[in-house]
């Protein structure tokens, strides 16, 4: 069974419906990891940079945004970790999801920006496409 | 941080490529900044050339792009105005020098007192003088200018959905130029205002006299080119840093800056710097080492030296257009949101640092400005002590230093005490020097003439040490 599950955050409300999805099958399966994976988007870079002090205090405005998941996978005993990547959200996760040989890819079915959804697609309809393992979408 | 090694040939591939495309991406920057600078567009392009080499050796940001800049060349455009291109050549190496200094200085600790609001203005203000600098270009020209412009504008905003290989400006270029030839349509040309040799540039002194006279001329020039490439610079690396997640030698960075403008001196450059918005195109590209930058200077080169004849043919408009879109790129736009939300004297720090700058032209006074103004909001927030009373106990909040102690006196100098035996409490506080242990010196005797007895708790150990340092003083009344 899925032994190494993704689960993409972006910091949004779905990412933590999808949090509670795989708590569901984490816990069915025995020393199961789940890796939490928040991209930090090029495109944001120069405005974060430009918005707080210094880069502790960065990553700690993005670790807030995990922190809700964080939790709900605390109080379910869920073995998890959390990992960092830089780049273009979409391709970032697939990326790393096959490098990585993940098990399962669950994700939100939207995230925080919906106005570059309707221009570009959604970062969780890229992933479905060219992941390499099952996906989940959570509505 | 990586080896030496890492840093070169660790990405040889993704270098190589996002150099490529960096160059091209260049080009009309430079010819542009060059423009606005008010000198011919090989001025520019030496500078972009000489720039990127010197600063993949010397830098302390692997990936990171320098050449010639827009900041710059507003700040350099008066000098450039006034006495002419040889002493723009000897303003670019003391700036170097200074540069340098600044390095050795370690001012890259320094940075950190520029607060984010400044930081904020200096983009939006750099972005706001791009674009100021664009009108003359294609406002009240004639009808085929706002057409090229507008064409220009709607290819680098959606080709990149299309086609993401090659940079959208260059297609809108090669495209429009080729339009522009062919059509017969009357444009300005980058050729009407200026020539592009096909020479690799040489060595040369500035021909400038070498006396008082000409440091003084030059001088307050290279301070502000100084400020205003190491400001730019420091940042574009914080944002590198952050999009690839490592980090890199801001000192190293600061003096490579130097070295780099005292070659493009030599060389015949403009001063220049990192661009923010070239390095984030080279990190997206898959640039990340030494080589993409060393890549990008030598094409660019290159390009100039096999396709100098038709660089000359580009319609101004199409420029004008990327250049818009290099300002839509540079100003911070969350920044609207900011004004709402961000504390009142933060606000006003930010719009005090773009008014400056569009005013003066000068992001370096822009940035002092707004420094300065910011600490004196710091001063006039921390220096207010707040004392609260109860059952006889006074409990101070703040810090007690030569610039509240003003308010901690007269809270006990004008408040009516009706016990004979009051406690101050000190555990919310901190004595910072002479001027808080005297406040405190000066309280304890103000009410001992009104014959209340004073008790002081909560000191911490640091105000103690202070406070017993200046024992003899305080022992004494």
């Amino acid at each position: 069974m899925y032994k190494h599950i993704l689960l993409a955050a972006d910091g949004s409300e779905n990412a933590v419906r999808a949090a509670k999805e795989v708590i569901e099958i984490a816990t069915c399966v025995n020393d199961s990891i789940v890796e939490v994976v928040y991209v930090v988007d090029f495109d944001k870079s120069k405005s974060e940079v430009l918005h707080t002090s210094s880069s502790e205090a960065r990553n700690l405005e993005r670790r807030k945004k995990l922190s809700k998941i964080e939790q709900l996978l605390k109080e379910s005993n869920v073995s998890y970790k959390v990992t960092f990547l830089h780049g273009a959200p979409g391709p970032e996760i697939v990326k790393y999801a096959n490098d990585q040989k993940v098990e399962l890819v669950v994700i939100g079915s939207r995230g925080l920006n919906g106005l570059q959804e309707m221009v570009l697609g959604s970062v969780s309809h890229k992933v479905m496409k060219r992941v390499n393992c099952p996906a989940l979408i959570v509505k | 941080m990586q080896s030496l090694k890492q840093q070169w040939f660790g990405n040889i591939r993704g270098d190589i490529l996002s150099g490529l495309v960096v160059a091209l991406a260049l080009i009309p920057e430079a010819i542009a900044f060059s423009i606005i600078a008010g000198v011919d567009p090989m001025v520019g392009l030496y500078a972009s050339f000489t720039m990127a080499v010197t600063i993949a050796f010397a830098g302390g940001r692997p990936g990171m792009i320098s050449a010639a800049t827009g900041a710059m060349a507003l700040v350099m455009m008066p000098l450039i105005r006034d006495y002419g291109l040889e002493y723009l050549f000897a303003a670019t190496l003391l700036t170097g020098v200074i540069q340098i200094i600044f390095g050795v200085l370690k001012i890259a600790k320094l940075m950190k007192f520029i607060p984010n609001a400044v930081m904020i203005g200096f983009v939006n203000s750099l972005a706001i003088l791009i674009f100021m600098a664009q009108v003359p270009h294609f406002i009240g020209i004639s009808t085929m200018t706002y057409v090229f412009v507008g064409i220009t504008l709607v290819l680098v905003y959606t080709l990149p959905r299309f086609i993401k290989v090659i940079p959208a400006p260059l297609i809108a270029i090669v495209a429009l130029t080729i339009v522009a030839i062919f059509s017969g349509i009357n444009l300005r040309t980058i050729g009407d205002l200026g020539t592009i040799t096909q020479t690799l540039p040489t060595f040369m002194i500035p021909d400038v006299p070498f006396n008082l006279e000409t440091f003084k001329i030059i001088f307050p020039f290279s301070i502000s080119l100084a400020i205003v490439g190491l400001v730019e610079s420091l940042l574009t690396a914080q944002i590198v840093d952050d999009m690839t997640g490592t980090e890199s030698n801001k000192n190293q960075e600061a003096r490579g800056q130097g070295i780099a403008n005292i070659v493009t001196g030599f060389f015949g450059g403009m001063a220049g710097c990192a661009m923010i918005g070239q390095s984030v195109i080279n990190v997206k590209s898959g640039g990340r080492g030494r080589l993409s930058t060393l890549i990008a200077g030598v094409f660019l080169m290159f390009l100039i030296l096999v396709l100098g004849d038709l660089v000359v043919k580009i319609p101004m408009p199409v420029l004008v257009g990327i250049m818009i879109m290099v300002c839509i790129g540079t100003f911070d736009w969350t920044s609207f949101k900011y004004l709402v939300k961000a504390p009142r004297t933060d606000a006003i720090v930010m719009l005090t640092t773009v008014v400056i700058v569009v005013l003066t032209h000068d992001l370096s006074k822009g940035v002092i400005a707004g420094v300065i103004l910011s600490a004196m909001f710091f001063v006039v927030k921390i220096s207010s002590v707040k004392i609260t009373e109860e059952n006889n106990h006074y409990l101070v909040s703040g810090q007690l230093f030569f610039a509240s102690t003003d308010s901690f006196v007269d809270y006990f100098k004008y408040n009516e005490i009706k016990s004979n035996s009051i406690q101050i409490d000190f555990s919310n506080s901190r004595i910072w020097d002479d001027s808080g242990v005297g406040a405190l010196v000066k309280v304890e005797d103000l009410l001992k003439e009104k014959g209340i007895q004073v008790e002081v708790v909560g000191l911490d150990a640091s105000s103690k040490k202070i406070i017993s340092k200046l024992e003899g003083v305080s022992s004494s009344h």
